[in-house]
């Protein structure tokens, strides 16, 4: 054993045995496993999430009710018979009827439709709106960006609900989906564009746009191909989010009067035309309200789980 | 022999080889009559991380003594567990880290399984922390003199009246200038170095006996890395504390500590006196290391004789180009930029006030010569980064001109600027943000043929294999994204996009910073090899003069803007003729240490062998490694060509 009278113990010269720690190659590439994309990365992480899953099942049982009632009942939402009125649950009537007679099981599953078309369109057209104005500010930014971001500004100001019941109430002879989503959609753009504009601001000024420039790409060739898929995530998780709101909005606006008319089978109408008797018979309240209850805490929980790995920052640890 | 009876012990094959040596560095470095008990004395610690994936041991079985006013330094690469072990120490591992074997003596007790009390009354008080980064490591809602005094008050030390005496007493201690001010000053007005000095304050303001420093100045400018460790060296030596160094720089811990451990994979697999270990490196992994650290070689990677063949090739083959119309005739060099001068306008701190001139480049003018780099240093703030964005047309200077192969970049029509992004190639210094992550590699390295038009697919396919093969990367990451590959990995694949377009000048912007020594050195010896096969011409910018002069020709110094010193590269190193080069040549972590490394990258220099082609099986390599040093003309740790 060497000594120097310089070390002291515990602090000689020692080498590990060279078969302890066997040298990698310095930067070895792993070319064993499944090579995994970004999205790819976020699905594998996103199907081993409990959330998810429930959300997911959830989901898709709601649009199958939604896209095929006929598969979960045969009675028509639509007949109703006054001497059935406010009549307990009997065979092939679980939930039992209402004031007018209608059976309240066929009417939450055929209100399934309005609630998810109105959601799901507004979250689309929402998207497409506010997803473009947001990009376009955020990219070209400058005296462009100042006018959009003010005008975003003034729409951000009107609450949806608010002036969804003036805009409703002015075109009540109108009243349907279209009108309903439209108006949604004018309304309720700004959040969206807001996100995508940041979104966009943060990637174009990443390295590799700088990268794609210095080799030749032009603008929107940057915008289109680097930038946009690179700041969709967050849109994506706010619009999940959102749709659940959405749904809320038009049950909302069809509970006061001015959302669907009352000849649609929606959840809001339903709700609306059952406080009237919520003292003596809740069970009618009940049903359409835990349906939108359902429905949106899936769309949330969805936005959640897909927040979780899209946006890592926002995890919780 | 007592307690160390576990630490097995090689025989050292040369044992009187350099004790005269060592006797003299060691007694040179410390001035201390050490006690002969440890104060720190770590055995088979292991440390344990639970992921998603299972669990994944971070540190395994390292050993580890410190004395009394000792330095002593862990050097290792990212993930090696230098850090883990050290943060073990205080019980500061993340919430998913445990200690799961081992003991770690502090004092004479084992506090490896101590208690949150216990550990409470060490932190601060017995064990002080500097912390890495200065940036995030103040609370920016506080002053720094509130800071420092919670650590005083936190730790008994002082009160009130006595404590606010105490903090302006440490930062002046700390080496800050005019510290009753600064103490009342926020984390925002103080700059990295002032911060660093402030965390060293509140690190040593219990005057503890142990002093952990986590890569305490990697952060920094390497001029003000400098007066820091000088400081904090001058400081724990007064005070006689031990200090536990934490770094990536092999030269920084040879030159500050007088015991090195090195770290791999989580394995201390070399420990001992830092010169005995620097001059004499017994572990496969710590030659390597020695070999590959830029701060510890000297030397051109090419030869000059293959320097001049590289630069004649790339002339020839410029000339047989035709000449293009109203073209300036600039000989022989590709770029030349003249008085360029680049102002920023910096907003008032109100609306109402005029937006300031900022001058990030003042007056700067060069000439890059076909086949030879030129390198741009200087430290953060100096204007190089500016340059190159002007040189890529990326940013128009304010005035001034650079011109490609005699074109005034300015004037060029988009059609002249669009041939220009072909010719000239930029690669960036973060390899997490370079590369486009939504893209696969093969999508990325086939951008630029497809934004050019070149070649249908299948010749661009065959074209991206062929670009790969030359970064040495093999053809199986082509379906891979950028999250699956390491940043020296994603830098390879950022040079063989930049290649793909067969451009004459490549602009390095900090293209290695931001890698580990051995990485590092894999891909400077990758671009060397590249320049000489293809005649590249390159601007490489970066902060590390280490670097430069194993890749450059040519450097320019850039100080606020301006050039302070334009020679080559001999010369600036041999004989600097500024101030500023000079005190930017000092501050090179470990220049004045003689040691192995110089020697084998001296023979690799008369061994030069094309690299890119070799594939290297780690058993080969074991060999390679411990068989003699570039024998056949191929040394896989210190080339590019490994996979």
């Amino acid at each position: 054993m060497s000594r120097s009278p310089d070390t002291l113990p515990g602090q000689h010269h020692y080498v590990a045995p060279s078969n302890e720690v066997p040298l990698r190659a310095v930067d070895a590439v792993d070319t064993e496993a499944e090579p995994r994309s970004l999205w790819g990365e976020a699905w594998h992480s996103l199907i081993r999430n409990p959330i998810f899953i429930i959300a997911g099942i959830m989901i898709a049982f709601i649009l199958l009710v939604a896209l095929l009632p006929g598969l979960f009942t045969d009675n028509d939402p639509k007949f109703c018979e006054l001497r059935n009125s406010y009549g307990g649950p009997q065979a092939g009537h679980p939930f039992g009827f209402d004031q007018q007679g209608c059976d309240v099981y066929a009417r939450v599953i055929h209100g399934a439709r309005a609630s998810v078309s109105v959601g799901v369109l507004t979250t689309i057209g929402v998207v497409l709106l506010g997803g473009a104005i947001g990009a376009i500010a955020g990219y070209f930014g400058g005296w462009f960006d100042s006018i959009l971001s003010r005008v975003t500004d003034i729409f951000f100001a009107i609450p949806l609900v608010l002036g969804a019941i003036v805009v409703m109430q002015l075109f009540r002879e109108h009243a349907g989906v279209v009108l309903l989503v439209s108006v949604m959609v004018v309304f309720g753009w700004t959040s969206i564009a807001r996100i995508a504009r940041s979104s966009v601001m943060s990637v174009k000024n990443a390295e590799f746009v700088t990268a794609a420039t210095a080799l030749g790409a032009g603008r929107t060739t940057n915008l289109v191909k680097h930038i946009l898929p690179n700041a969709v995530a967050p849109v994506i998780v706010t619009a999940t989010v959102n749709l659940g709101v959405y749904i809320v909005v038009e049950a909302t606006l069809s509970f006061l009067g001015v959302g669907l008319p009352d000849s649609t089978v929606s959840w809001g109408v339903d709700i609306s035309k059952a406080q009237s008797a919520l003292r003596d018979r809740p069970t009618l309240l009940f049903y359409p309200a835990g349906a939108l209850a359902i429905t949106v805490l899936s769309f949330i929980m969805m936005g959640d789980a897909v927040r979780d790995v899209l946006d890592p920052k926002a995890k919780k640890r | 022999m007592t307690q160390t009876g576990r630490i097995s012990f090689r025989e050292d094959p040369n044992p009187e080889l350099r004790d005269g040596e060592l006797r003299d560095g060691q007694a040179s470095s410390s001035g201390h009559d050490h006690a002969s008990t440890p104060l720190l004395d770590i055995q088979d610690l292991d440390v344990t991380f639970t992921t998603s994936a299972g669990p994944v041991p971070a540190v395994r079985g390292a050993n580890l003594t410190v004395y009394p006013g000792q330095t002593v330094a862990i050097v290792g690469e990212s993930g090696s567990g230098k850090s883990t072990t050290a943060m073990a120490i205080s019980q500061l591992l993340p919430r998913n880290g445990a200690i799961t074997g081992g003991r770690i003596e502090f004092q004479g007790t084992d506090i490896a399984a101590a208690d949150r009390k216990q550990i409470l009354a060490l932190r601060g008080s017995e064990i002080g922390l500097v912390p890495q980064d200065p940036m995030s490591n103040l609370n920016p809602l506080w002053r720094v003199g509130f800071q420092i005094k919670e650590a005083l008050v936190a730790n008994g030390i002082a009160k009130g009246k006595e404590a606010d005496r105490r903090v302006v007493e440490l930062l002046a201690e700390a080496g800050l200038p005019d510290p009753e001010r600064r103490a009342n000053q926020f984390p925002h007005e103080f700059s990295g170095g002032m911060r660093q000095r402030a965390l060293i304050a509140m690190g040593l303001a219990a005057r503890p006996s142990l002093l952990i420093a986590d890569e305490p100045t990697s952060a920094l400018d390497v001029t003000v890395q400098r007066q820091i460790l000088d400081h904090l060296d001058h400081l724990t030596d007064s005070l006689d504390v031990a200090v536990l160094l934490i770094t990536h720089d092999l030269g920084l811990a040879a030159e500050r500590a007088q015991h090195l451990v090195v770290m791999y994979r989580g394995h201390v697999v070399e420990s001992g006196p830092a010169l005995q270990l620097l001059q004499d490196p017994q572990h496969a992994y710590t030659q390597r290391l020695i070999a590959a650290a830029p701060s510890l070689s000297s030397r051109r990677l090419v030869s000059q004789r293959e320097r001049a063949r590289t630069r004649q090739d790339a002339e020839k083959a410029a000339r047989a180009r035709d000449p293009l119309p109203g073209r300036h005739d600039d000989g022989d060099d590709v770029i030349v930029a003249e008085n360029l001068t680049r102002v920023f306008s910096i907003r008032g701190r109100a609306p109402w006030e005029k937006p300031t001139p900022f001058t990030a480049v003042d007056d700067v003018s060069f000439r890059l010569r076909r086949g030879t780099t030129t390198a741009i240093v200087g430290e953060s703030g100096s204007g190089k980064s500016t340059v190159a964005q002007m040189v890529l047309k990326l940013l128009e200077p304010t005035s001034g001109q650079v011109r490609f192969d005699g074109r005034d970049l300015a004037q060029m029509s988009s059609k002249e600027l669009f041939e220009l992004r072909r010719r000239v190639q930029p690669i960036f210094q973060n390899p997490y943000g370079t590369i486009d992550p939504t893209y696969s590699i093969f999508r990325t390295v086939e951008e630029p043929l497809r934004l050019h038009g070149i070649g249908t697919r299948r010749e661009r396919v065959a074209r991206v294999r062929d670009l790969l093969d030359k970064v040495a990367l093999p053809t199986g990451v082509m379906d891979r994204y950028p999250n699956e590959l390491s940043g020296g990995q994603r830098q390879r694949v950022a040079i063989a996009r930049a290649l793909a377009l067969e451009p004459e000048v490549v602009v390095c912007d900090e293209a290695v910073s931001a890698l580990d020594v051995l990485v590092q050195a894999q891909v400077l010896e990758l671009l060397n090899d590249l320049q000489s096969e293809l005649g590249l011409s390159y601007i490489f910018i970066t902060h590390d003069l280490a670097v430069v002069r194993q890749i450059a020709d040519d450097v320019l110094v850039m100080e606020q803007g301006r050039v302070v010193e334009h020679a080559p590269t001999e010369q600036v190193f041999t004989d600097p003729q500024q101030e500023y080069t000079r005190r930017l040549l000092d501050a090179i972590p470990g220049r004045s240490i003689e040691l192995a490394g110089s020697r084998i990258l001296g023979d690799l220099e008369e061994a030069q062998a094309p690299t890119t082609d070799s594939m290297v099986s780690e058993d080969e390599q074991e060999q390679a490694v411990r068989g003699p040093i570039a024998s056949e003309g191929e040394d896989p740790y210190t080339t590019g060509g490994v996979v």
